[in-house]
């Protein structure tokens, strides 16, 4: 059984920034995990995205840089561009290789590489967007004993990809508009 | 003792499909890593581990290995293999222009500093397929300065400098690179450099003429010159800390004094033990200069 968590990722495409924007002021400082942040993203819209997650939650917001401790109470968002890879050693890590599932940031690559170093305790969230991109990640998360989240097909801006998710395999909470506090208890579970 | 009694599994209609590919354990892949320098002297044991992981395991499964003990007696006794094997390892994605802003500022900043020196020695460490090198002859090209250059293009994949001496890219990425090329500040009409063959773009002879190859790996070899300008972009976000303050002293040890070293985007010179003797350059580009 997954749990307590110590790291949540989250990975989010088309129409997932709302969600996000809702759990945010939910991550309150005695809540002691780390959050890593996959989006879809273009270079371009880069700078003020931090900025808009910073004004949501007591955790800190900042971009990936190379070789990042992964702290509690922190937000890491993928650079655009750049893969992130977790290390055994609890950092992180960029790459430019190849784009998978057209896209870079991927989270497959991150919810893979999370799943192997974190197993139970990690949590992964896959949101709204219309791309496929997430779902074999969430299968390895889930084979290493970690916690899937998937937004409701049915609730999501757009429905594809959590979709995708739900039909291939099972899932352990569908996140929706007013079962996010649900989500926070789950995070909240004591440490052993 | 179970968590999350009430919460779980809420949602339940999947069929699962597992496909069963070998995945190697870290303690394989540490296995593999030494197999490497004993038997081929290729080092990658400092090499982030879980991207080489990544890498690793997607070979294997490619590959269709299907056991450890195959692909191990493989990489070990079969040369050809273990050549395949750096080309699939080594992550050689590059573009022309790649962050226009960085182009910009060697454009409008740099150039004209080394445009002083009777000769521009450059040297682009972990050069991939040329595609960066080629973007700066032909920036050198448009500030007159390409003639009195040279470009050393190294890296530690045999199979990528080839294609630097072909000069050739693919045609489908011309659009994208034309785009790089004007918000760096180009004025001219990008296909003048190239000649478009099928689906590719053969990039003009001149541009290549200065440019100089060799294998060159950071992990175990010395600073075979010195020069005005050094590039080495999104090679070390592969190293770990132990390996990217080799690199670095090699850099310092390769750049005249005042001379310029360019990192990616995502990598920094601040946290090493050379950052003392240098002044990055404009404060968002990750240029710095040596300045004692
Ligand atoms: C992602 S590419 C970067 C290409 C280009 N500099 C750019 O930024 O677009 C990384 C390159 O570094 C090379 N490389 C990796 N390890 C190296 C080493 N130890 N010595 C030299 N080159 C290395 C790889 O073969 C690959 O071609």
């Amino acid at each position: 059984m997954a749990g307590p968590f110590d790291i949540v990722v989250i990975g989010g495409s088309a129409g997932s920034l709302s969600m996000v924007l809702q759990i945010l002021p939910y991550l309150k400082m005695d809540i002691p995990i780390a959050v890593v942040v996959v989006f879809h993203r273009k270079s371009s819209e880069d700078t003020t995205l931090i900025e808009l997650l910073s004004h949501r939650t007591e955790f800190e917001v900042k971009e990936v840089d190379e070789k990042d401790l992964i702290r509690p109470n922190v937000v890491y968002v993928a650079p655009a561009d750049y893969h992130v890879l977790i290390e055994k050693d609890h950092t992180l890590s960029l790459d430019v290789s190849e784009k998978v599932n057209f896209c870079r940031p991927s989270i497959d690559v991150t919810f893979e590489s999370a799943a192997d170093v974190y197993g139970k305790s990690l949590m992964c969230i896959l949101l709204s967007g219309a791309n496929a991109d997430g779902v074999q990640g969430l299968k390895a998360a889930r084979d290493k004993g970690g916690f899937v989240v998937v937004q409701d097909p049915a609730s999501a801006e757009v429905s594809y990809m959590p979709q995708q998710a739900t039909e291939q395999l099972p899932v352990d909470l569908l996140l929706h508009d007013d079962n996010i506090d649900v989500l926070i208890d789950c995070l909240r579970l004591p440490k052993r | 003792m179970s968590y999350l009694p009430c919460y779980n599994v809420i949602y339940h209609n999947a069929d699962m499909n597992q496909e069963t590919s070998l995945d190697l354990s870290d303690n394989e892949i540490e296995i593999v890593l030494h197999d490497l320098v004993e038997v081929h002297g290729y080092d990658f044991v400092n090499y982030s581990r879980a991207s080489l992981k990544r890498r690793i395991n997607r070979l294997v499964a490619n590959d269709k290995f299907l056991s450890f003990a195959e692909f191990r007696y493989r990489l070990r006794s079969d040369d050809v293999y273990f050549k395949h094997f750096v080309e699939e390892i080594t992550v050689n994605v590059t573009e022309m222009f790649r962050d226009t802003q960085f182009y910009r500022t060697l454009r409008e900043e740099i150039l004209p500093v080394l445009a002083t020196s009777p000769l521009i020695r450059i040297w682009h460490a972990g050069c991939s397929t040329g595609e960066e090198v080629y973007s700066m002859a032909i920036l050198l090209q448009e500030a007159r300065l390409l003639q009195k250059s040279l470009l050393y293009a190294t890296d530690i994949n045999p199979a990528v400098l080839e294609k630097v001496r072909a000069g050739v890219f693919p045609m489908n990425q011309m659009k994208q690179y034309s785009e790089n090329y004007i918000l760096s500040g180009g004025k001219n009409d990008f296909s003048s450099y190239y000649t478009a063959q099928y689906n590719a773009a053969k990039f003009d002879e001149q541009l290549g003429k200065k440019i100089i190859l060799a294998n060159h790996n950071l992990v175990s070899d010395s600073s075979f010159n010195e020069f005005q300008l050094i590039l080495c972009r999104n090679v070390m976000i592969y190293f770990d800390k132990e390996l990217q303050e080799r690199a670095l002293k090699l850099f310092d040890d390769s750049l005249e004094p005042l001379g310029f070293l360019a990192l990616g985007s995502k990598e920094t010179l601040k946290f090493s033990s050379i950052s003392h003797k240098y002044r990055q350059v404009a404060n968002k580009e990750k240029i710095w200069r040596k300045i004692r």
